[in-house]
């Protein structure tokens, strides 16, 4: 059924109660050309591009949890494309455009809200390194704004712009950036996919891959064995458990990352901000609440929650940069499970066997990606290729030294 | 995590003043070759359960620490010396 503002109101005049199923809830097939091992947001946009794209329908995505139980659930729903690296450019503007046509393309209202993301920077050397960024940005064809403190103050005029550490003496702005809501995109993507033919596969835990002559045939799940031609693994924080079943050890290494909620307030940011220097970002949700967060705790965890400390410091950030909110009251905290790679940027790559490939290494960066992460994986899968824009991100740059370090921290996951 | 982890120099202290570096892989020999010291710099084990990482303790002893922990439940459960530990191995 087409979505439409029609459908809408006709489905509220008879009480919707007449809404049909968004996807299907099939068994497995004995065997599939692709089945993608993921049912998040990577792992369905993939499918969804693989069937719409390419035209590979007979595909299944099998997710151990419930749909977008994972990370795609679990992020603070910012996008954005200010990189600075040519390897990552590209990838995350053609990501932005995919964004800024998603719910038309996939027929779901994903309130895709580019309400500008804007990063604060303290210090004259910060402004330089925001200024060459915005510079690079803006070769690339991306949008990017160097704002002076009074410009900021415009906007934001509740900061502490005197902050006698950090104190905000402007920023680069993104306009084109913004947020989208999560779970919609999780879903929008699941209907888009089921309604081409692809099997969506819920609470089937992938517990081994099935080898012969050199290739995978297919893989062990709790819901029995399950064939396939081509084996697609994007499986974020628990990559390297996955890469495992074929002795693979990847470059990664799974970090916790916390974000938190407020209650919810009369509108206050129109934007995403954040707090370069104190480690904080901040926006605001649709239903008012204010959605925050800082940097990953600093220590592997797949344990999908975070320590105190790090709590009581993004609270200390947030409040060094708005001290209002000081008497905001926090309802919510969670942790997400991060897959950190050794350079910060993401793998979409081949493997070491034919017929395997990997999506990984997103770091906390990943839902902004979804769009790209699944259009480019889609496209390496069906083609054999890697997409223009992604071939940056291969497996074994980090043995060649082609690393893609935006941050230049070097190989410490819990430094990026 | 708990609260108090048991230096085995200073006794219980809050985890605060404890820096986390990362997994405790042993540093290879310097002629040990390309794949051993690309092993070392970029690949990880990164397992769900049992952990051996190197803790500083800043704001303690400053000593380096080697911290078993589980990634599963942040329950930590052994710390050494990572001089010790490096000499176990080495004998």
């Amino acid at each position: 059924m087409r979505y439409s503002a029609l459908s809408v109101f006709l489905n509220g005049l008879r009480g919707n109660s007449n809404w049909a199923a968004a996807w299907r809830q099939p068994e497995p097939k004995p065997h599939y050309d692709v089945v993608i091992v993921g049912g998040g947001g990577h792992g369905l946009a993939t499918a969804y591009y693989l069937a719409k794209q390419h035209g590979i329908r007979n595909v299944a995505v099998l997710e151990k949890s419930w749909l977008g139980a994972g990370n795609i659930g679990r992020n603070t729903t910012i996008i954005r494309s200010n990189y600075l690296l040519p390897g990552n450019n590209p990838f995350y503007e053609l990501s932005m455009k995919l964004w800024e046509g998603l719910e038309q393309d996939f027929n779901y209202n994903a309130m895709v809200s580019q309400r500008g993301v804007l990063n604060l920077y303290h210090t004259d050397a910060q402004r330089d390194a925001y200024t060459r960024r915005g510079n690079a940005m803006r070769l690339h064809g991306v949008d990017a704004e160097l704002l002076d403190r009074e410009a900021v103050r415009e906007r934001l005029p509740f900061f502490d712009y005197d902050n006698a550490r950090f104190p905000i003496k402007g920023g680069l702005l993104q306009p084109r950036g913004g947020s989208v809501r999560h779970d919609a995109v999780a879903w929008g993507y699941a209907r888009g996919a089921d309604e081409r033919g692809v099997d969506i596969i819920q609470h089937c835990e992938v517990t081994g891959i099935r080898r012969e002559n050199g290739r995978v045939v297919g893989v062990e799940t709790t819901k029995g064995f399950i064939g396939t031609n081509k084996l697609a693994l994007a499986t974020a924080g628990h990559s390297s458990q996955t890469a495992r079943m074929v002795d693979m050890t990847l470059p990664l290494e799974s970090h916790v990352l916390q974000a938190f909620v407020s209650e919810g307030l009369k509108p206050f940011i129109d934007s995403v901000v954040t707090y370069g220097a104190g480690h904080f970002y901040v926006s605001q949700s649709n239903k008012g609440g204010l959605v925050f967060g800082g940097d990953i705790d600093g220590y592997n965890s797949y344990a999908q929650r975070g320590n105190l400390a790090t709590v009581e410091h993004v609270a200390e950030a947030g409040v060094a940069m708005i001290p209002s909110l000081s008497r905001v009251r926090v309802l919510r905290s969670w942790g997400g499970v991060m897959d950190m790679s050794m350079d910060g940027s993401p793998i979409i790559d081949r493997t070491h066997i034919d017929n395997l490939y990997l999506n990984a290494g997103w770091c906390y960066g990943g839902f902004k990606a979804t769009p790209a992460s699944g259009f480019c994986f889609a496209h390496l899968i069906a083609t054999g290729e890697p997409h223009a824009t992604a071939r940056a991100f291969r497996l074994d740059r980090f043995r060649r030294g082609y690393v893609i370090d935006e941050k230049g921290q070097g190989p410490q996951p819990n430094l990026h | 995590m708990a609260s108090l982890i048991r230096c085995p120099h200073c006794g219980a202290r809050p985890k605060e003043e404890f820096t986390i570096r990362g997994a405790a892989v042993t540093r290879p020999q310097p002629d040990a070759g390309e794949d051993a010291w690309y092993a070392y710099v970029y690949l990880r084990d990164n397992p769900m359960g049992p952990f051996d990482e190197y803790w500083h303790h800043t704001s303690g002893c400053r000593r380096w620490l080697v911290v078993s922990r589980d990634t599963r439940t942040h329950e930590t459960y052994g710390v050494r010396d990572a001089a010790a530990v490096a000499g176990e191995s080495r004998s």
